[in-house]
Order: C-alpha cells, then structure tokens, then sequence
C-alpha cells in the first residue's frame, strides 16, 4: 500500500514550507523552524501516546517503555523496527551541596541504520547539514509519545552519515 | 446503565464529569473524588505485587447501599471511573468492560483531535 509513502511526502512538504518563506535564514529564524517542526512533533506523539498501547498492559519500567518506542512506535510510523536500542545511564550531580543525593539520569540511544526519511537523499556524507531539519518531527514524536506514557524526557538526533541516525534520549528524574 | 461518568486526568483533576440525574449532582461529584483514592490505593497495589498481567480494568472499587463504583485506568495514567445503579443487577462484569472499552475509544478520538489542547476541559456541543 501507498501508506509509508503518504507520510514520507507530507513531511518533506513540511520541511520545505518551513524553509521556503527564508531560504537563508539566520541562526534565529532557523531555530524557530526547528522548533515549530519539534511542537508538532510532540502533539502528534502525545495522540499516538493514547492510541497505540491500546490494549497492551500496563509498562512495568522505564525500559519497557523505551522498546515499545522501538518497537510497536517505529512500525506504526515508518513500517520498520529500530536497529538498535542502548543505555546509557550516567549519574549526575547537580549541586555540590554536602548531603545531596546524586540523581541518576536515564540516558538511551536509540540507532536507526537506514532512517525512511533520510534514505531518500543520500547514502554518505552529502547532504549532512540539512539533516537535522528532516529529524526535528520525529524528535518531537518520541519526546509527545513520552510525555504521555509520563516520562519527562529531552531528545536529541545526530547523524554520523546518513541514513544512520542516532536518538538520543535522555530521562529527567525530578 | 451509568447513573455518572468521569474522566480523570493524570494529575488528578476532572477533565470530564457528567451525571445522569441533573439533581444532586455534587453528591456524584464527592462520590468520584472519593474513589480516586480507592483507584490510586489499587495503582500501587499493582506495582508491588509484581503480577504477570496487568490489567487496565481496575473492577468494583466500592458498593455504597444505593450504587456501585468502577474503576479503569489507561497507560497514560488518565483514569475512567463509573457509577453505577445498585438495583440493575442484571449487568454484568463483562458489559462493565465493554463500557469502558468504548469510553477509551472516544477519549483516544479525543486526544487525536488537533483542535483539542491535552489538559483541557473536556467539551462537546451534544
């Protein structure tokens, strides 16, 4: 069926509509995309949030929510699974105060070898700066999803050469 | 049938409250703030006791003499509790469910909707 296809157009057309009004715009104007790309991201995440785990039971830990994000989250969208899940869990104090307790903060890397909405454009290093632009959404899509599954959480990509992506997602402890 | 239905949202607070009966309506409303408690009391109980299955429907939460609470929670932690007449005693476990089933499918069209804000009141012009 058409159906992957359908999504990987309409976000590209985003993308370019965003850029479209600016073609050069300055860190500033960029930075606004960015986060327009990245808000709509988060309110599509936090309705596939509700609607995905539907009938699934209820997620004992942390981890069983990150590999259904891998899991049922990346077939739903892009029809495929992630490559590869990792953590990375660093302890992080945040005020050298004496009697502080160090808060471990959660941090995964989730690898995607041959991300759909980058296979398109390259295979190597052409096209690394516009990378970004095309991995704002799905950043926003884990961080929405999260937020509903109620994990605060902070998402970063980077791209090493396409279409390899990295997510980076890190958990805040309150 | 449901004499009142709510929808809780994660933070505790009514997103959506609605009673049959449009008398005495804040006797419903201290009925359901009340059974949160029963709901969060049960949440825990989940946690630690470490079953295999875990379910989404919580089941009776308490029987007063004249109606019976239900309870059921959706992985977002948004909370549906129903009340529910005590002389229908012909409804079953079974229709509970269903109930509840149909009462996730509209909450889940409901976040879905891009014109409705997460956290707000609950509106509908029917």
């Amino acid at each position: 069926m058409a159906d992957p296809a359908l999504f990987e157009f309409l976000h590209t057309e985003m993308v370019a509509e965003l850029w479209a009004q600016d073609p050069d715009p300055g860190p500033g104007g960029q930075k606004t995309s960015l986060l327009v790309l990245e808000g709509m991201g988060f309110r599509v995440g936090q309705a596939l949030g509700e609607r995905l785990p539907r009938e699934t039971l209820t997620f004992r830990e942390e981890l069983d929510i990150l590999k259904f994000l891998c899991k049922d989250l990346w077939v739903a969208v892009f029809h495929k699974q992630m490559d590869s899940l990792r953590t990375n869990h660093q302890v992080q104090a945040p005020l050298r105060l004496p009697g502080t307790l160090l808060c471990p903060q959660g941090t995964y890397v989730l690898q995607d070898n041959s991300f759909p909405l980058l296979v398109r454009m390259a295979s190597g290093l052409q096209y690394l700066e516009e990378a970004p632009k095309f991995l704002a959404f799905t950043c926003g899509l884990l961080r929405g999803t999260l937020s509903t599954l109620g994990v605060k959480s902070l998402v970063t990509a980077s791209v090493a050469a396409l279409p390899a992506c990295k997510f980076q997602v890190v958990i805040q402890k309150l | 049938m449901a004499v009142c239905v709510a929808v809780i949202a994660k933070e505790n607070y009514p997103l959506y409250i609605r009673s049959i009966p449009t008398e005495n309506e804040l006797k419903f409303h201290y009925m359901v703030h009340t059974s949160l408690d029963v709901v969060d009391e049960k949440i825990s109980a989940m946690g630690k006791a470490l079953v295999d299955q875990r379910e989404l429907y919580l089941g009776l939460l308490y029987p007063t003499e004249d109606y019976k609470v239900y309870g059921y929670v959706t992985n977002s932690k948004v909370k549906f509790v129903m009340v529910v007449d005590s002389s229908n005693t012909a409804l079953r476990d079974n229709e509970i469910r269903s109930m509840f089933r149909k009462l996730h499918n509209s909450y889940t069209d409901v976040m879905c909707n891009p014109f409705y804000n997460p956290g707000d009141r609950i509106q509908s012009r029917r």
